[in-house]
């Protein structure tokens, strides 16, 4: 009897499979199921551009019209990857434009860019509706340029954190009349001031722009202007929140707020001053995501405006809120459910607000029922917080806490902090992403691995004892994807002994650990689909297999070695005759 | 190409071996026990790497992190990792006073990517501390490094990019080339008071011998001379240039001379 459904049949159930994770799992049922699943996918993921390469993409997907894809390792984020490491864009956006010209959308994430990419979609792409660009850099304003005035149905544009060679504020005269399209405008990073008149005429054509993200230097004068065009703006980033208005300009800006009776997010808000805080009050009650992680308000203020945001799920704010200021939170903002506080003397330790403590986390966490996602920059924790955080909060994903001194024991008993994580780990059962910070022994580490089981990306700095503590990671985080760490005491043991490990997860990176060059060059032996880089100004021929290596970025990849890498980055595949490690592992 | 080590604080910083191992040593380290005598197992007895309580006889802390690699390949990995303890003063941990020891900048280590902060964010909030909040801070970005360049009198700024020059004499033909403008209706027709010379910016040459100077504000705020130090570290530290005329400069050239290690500097005087 031959079981097989049709596959028109099969496309109109796989129609209604959203998530990828799902596509994916569809995929492996049975050949029949994988052929039509993969015709019908039309929304791709690739989290590590060189894990696969564009050609197998482009082939095996062919009706692919979105593309997100992911470059450099979490830690670029913090100056950790070296300046031309990789993750260049250009040969994915050339295989495409040949393979897939029919693409839509293209998200990618700290990735190089340069203009030619940028004018390579702009003529390859005809029906080329989304670019978000998210820490992304190589490129100018004159790339932007050029998607403006090619791309006639492009909705979204968005710039978030890039780098951007700033050549002038023209690139967005360049956006057609013709265009009506525009749903989602972010150019926040940008430094230049665009032509108002250029940005108030493309606002007024486009009804259906839902996010405009303003740069800062966008003054608050215009901004009036700006809303009064899209009173129906569901997202904003505001300019600079500084001019000196007189009372008519103030009043017909608050009115021009007050009939954003759609907004829901609200973000930008940079040089706030304090006097221009009661204009945003008439939209506090409809916002459910408030960003003022670059408003330097001072903790009575803040207080005011949060306690109007009674449907606030989303806040991102600085240490300036301080404990108090949290508290308030916790009794206004009960919807919570993503929380981040960040500090606001960045380098200078001696600047940070010391009325922000631990306990401004666990007030919020007291009361606040739906927390589940923190990110929580501080000078000094308890384990006592962390066991009440974790009795509170049990329901929490996502737990990244930064003590920003390195090495910080319990201020109060001077202990380590690994009663306080096992108190998190054993507490939050769905705990997906853990950040670890402060005084911690390879006890820690044995908690994480014994309860962590939905663990899926653990960022490790300045802790530990000894292999001991990537042993426990490794061997218990059964869910273990993204491993990063930086400045561990750890070496070449645990690594190799837990090599088949890694093979199940997207990608570890390592800094400053112990880890020496003759264990890198076995474990590339022995693991042949990994890509198992070492990155490292020694060049590898003077180094002696049992120095230490700088950094090693190792992930599971169909694609083989890759082609574009520096001089600084080695893999086995460079210098084959340097041969086999003479290292005797058992 | 530019390729970042981990930078470290340049003063009061000591290298120490602290996990005394030999060449081989990292190979050796043991294997992963399933008993708990792993401490006495691993190495760690005669090294720094042990938690005790703040009254023990752990040195005085030293926070020098992040990996020095050496220069030569065979030299032992430099691994400064110390738990912090508590000063010999009993200093609780969570104190911010950093003004008691006397190492204070090394205690201050500027560990490259600690505390995690992306780049964009550091930039922007160091233009909105800083105390001009008007002006943005030198913003190293891939590859730039643009500083906003004023000069007293001129109607605007501009902005160059500090790693397009290597040498102060290379800056200042090109401010001179952007800002001659504005000079020339001012300078007259000095000639070069050939004595006093900044050693490496011609200033009387850049600025037709009038009475200007060219200034810098530095990370700390401090406005000074520009020469004083070693190119490489003025784009590191310098956040916005300004010409100034010579007669406000004046209370910059002293510290400037006090901050300068080189006592020979003449200050700039027309």
């Amino acid at each position: 009897m031959d079981l097989r459904l049709p596959s028109k049949v099969l496309e109109h159930i796989f129609s209604f499979v959203d998530s990828n994770e799902d596509r994916n799992s569809v995929s492996l049922v049975c050949k029949s199921w994988y052929e039509t699943e993969r015709r019908t996918r039309k929304k791709i993921f690739v989290r590590n551009c060189y894990a696969v390469t564009p050609e197998a993409v482009a082939r095996r997907f062919p009706e692919m019209r979105s593309l997100t894809l992911k470059g450099k390792p979490h830690f670029a984020d913090y100056n950790l990857v070296p300046d031309g490491w990789g993750g260049y864009a250009w040969p994915w956006i050339e295989a495409l434009a040949e393979k897939s010209p029919s693409l839509e959308e293209l998200r990618l994430k700290r990735m190089v860019v340069t203009d030619e990419c940028l004018e390579k979609i702009a003529a390859s792409f005809k029906e080329f509706k989304a670019l978000v660009l998210t820490s992304c850099e190589g490129f100018s304003t004159d790339g932007l340029a050029a998607i403006a005035v090619a791309c006639s149905n492009l909705r979204e544009l968005e710039l978030r954190e890039c780098i951007v060679e700033d050549l002038g504020g023209d690139w967005l005269s360049y956006f057609p009349e013709t265009l009506t399209s525009l749903v989602s405008l972010d150019f926040s990073c940008l430094d230049s001031a665009v032509k108002l008149s250029d940005l108030e005429r493309l606002v007024s054509r486009s009804p259906n722009l839902k996010s405009l993200k303003l740069n800062r230097a966008v003054s608050l004068e215009a901004l009036g202007s700006l809303l009064r065009l899209a009173p129906q703006l569901v997202e904003l980033g505001t300019g600079s929140f500084s001019d000196k208005l007189d009372q008519e300009a103030v009043s017909k800006l608050s009115q021009a707020f007050s009939e954003l009776k759609q907004l829901k997010s609200l973000s930008g808000l940079w040089d706030v001053h304090p006097e221009y805080i009661p204009l945003l009050y008439s939209v506090c009650p409809r916002l459910t995501s408030l960003n003022l992680s670059y408003a330097t308000v001072q903790m009575p203020d803040l207080v005011e405006l949060l306690s109007r945001c009674s449907n606030l799920q989303k806040l991102w704010v600085m240490d300036l809120i301080e404990d108090k200021g949290l508290e308030a939170v916790a009794s206004s903002c009960k919807e919570l459910r993503e929380l981040r506080v960040f500090p606001s003397g960045a380098e200078d330790l001696d600047e940070t607000n010391v009325a922000m403590t631990e306990q401004g986390l666990v007030s919020v966490s007291e009361v606040c029922p739906n927390l589940e996602s923190v990110l929580y920059f501080c000078v000094q924790f308890t384990n006592e917080a962390l066991v009440t955080i974790a009795r509170n909060r049990p329901n929490l994903k996502c737990f990244r806490l930064c003590v920003m001194e390195p090495f910080s024991p319990d201020h109060k008993t001077q202990k380590p902090l690994d009663e306080g994580f096992k108190a998190i780990v054993e507490g939050c059962k769905d705990l997906q992403r853990l950040s670890v910070s402060g005084l911690l022994t390879d006890k820690a580490f044995q908690y994480i691995g014994t309860h962590g089981k939905k663990i899926r990306m653990l960022s490790i700095a300045f802790a530990g004892e000894s292999d001991l503590m990537l042993h426990h990671l490794l061997s218990g985080c059964e869910s273990l994807n993204k491993l990063e760490i930086r400045d561990c005491p750890f070496g070449d043991t645990a690594l190799l002994e837990n090599a088949a490990k890694l093979e199940t997860m997207r990608s570890l990176w390592m800094s400053s650990c112990f880890v020496s060059f003759g264990a890198c060059k076995l474990l590339s032996q022995k693991m042949p689909k990994l890509n198992v880089e070492v990155i490292d100004e020694h060049p590898p021929e003077t180094r002696p297999d049992s120095s230490p290596v700088e950094r090693i970025y190792i992930y599971r990849t169909l694609a083989g070695p890759r082609l574009d890498m520096p001089e600084f980055v080695w893999t086995i595949h460079k210098n084959l005759e340097i041969g086999v490690s003479n290292l005797a592992i058992e | 190409m530019s390729y970042r080590l981990p930078s470290v604080d340049k003063e009061g910083l000591k290298e120490r071996n602290y996990l005394g191992l030999s060449d081989s040593s990292s190979v050796d380290s043991s294997t992963i026990p399933n008993v708990s005598d792993k401490k006495s197992s691993l190495n760690f007895k005669a090294t720094e790497l042990r938690l005790g309580l703040p009254e023990s006889q752990s040195p005085q802390r030293e926070t020098d992190f992040g990996l020095l690699s050496p220069r030569t390949p065979d030299e032992k990995l430099l691994f400064p990792l110390l738990p912090c303890k508590d000063h010999a003063s009993g200093h609780k941990r969570g104190s911010l006073a950093k003004s008691d020891s006397n190492n204070a900048p090394a205690a201050k280590a500027q560990v490259v990517g600690w505390p995690p902060i992306r780049s964009y964010r550091k930039n922007t909030m160091a233009s909105s501390t800083s105390k001009n909040t008007n002006e943005v801070d030198g913003k190293p970005g891939l590859g730039a490094l643009f500083v906003k360049v004023s000069m007293d009198g001129a109607p605007y700024l501009r902005k160059v990019d500090l790693r397009t020059y290597t040498c102060y004499q290379h800056l200042s033909s090109a401010l001179e080339k952007m800002f001659s403008c504005f000079t020339l209706g001012q300078c007259g027709l000095h000639g070069a008071h050939g004595k006093e010379r900044m050693s490496e910016v011609k200033l009387k040459d850049l600025l037709h011998g009038s009475e200007f100077v060219l200034t810098y504000e530095d990370k700390d705020g401090d406005w000074m001379l520009v020469g004083d130090v070693p190119w490489e570290i003025f784009t590191e530290t310098c956040r916005k240039l300004k010409i100034m005329k010579g007669s406000d400069s004046i209370g910059l050239a002293p510290s400037a001379v006090e901050k300068s290690k080189n006592k020979d500097l003449i200050p700039l005087r027309v």
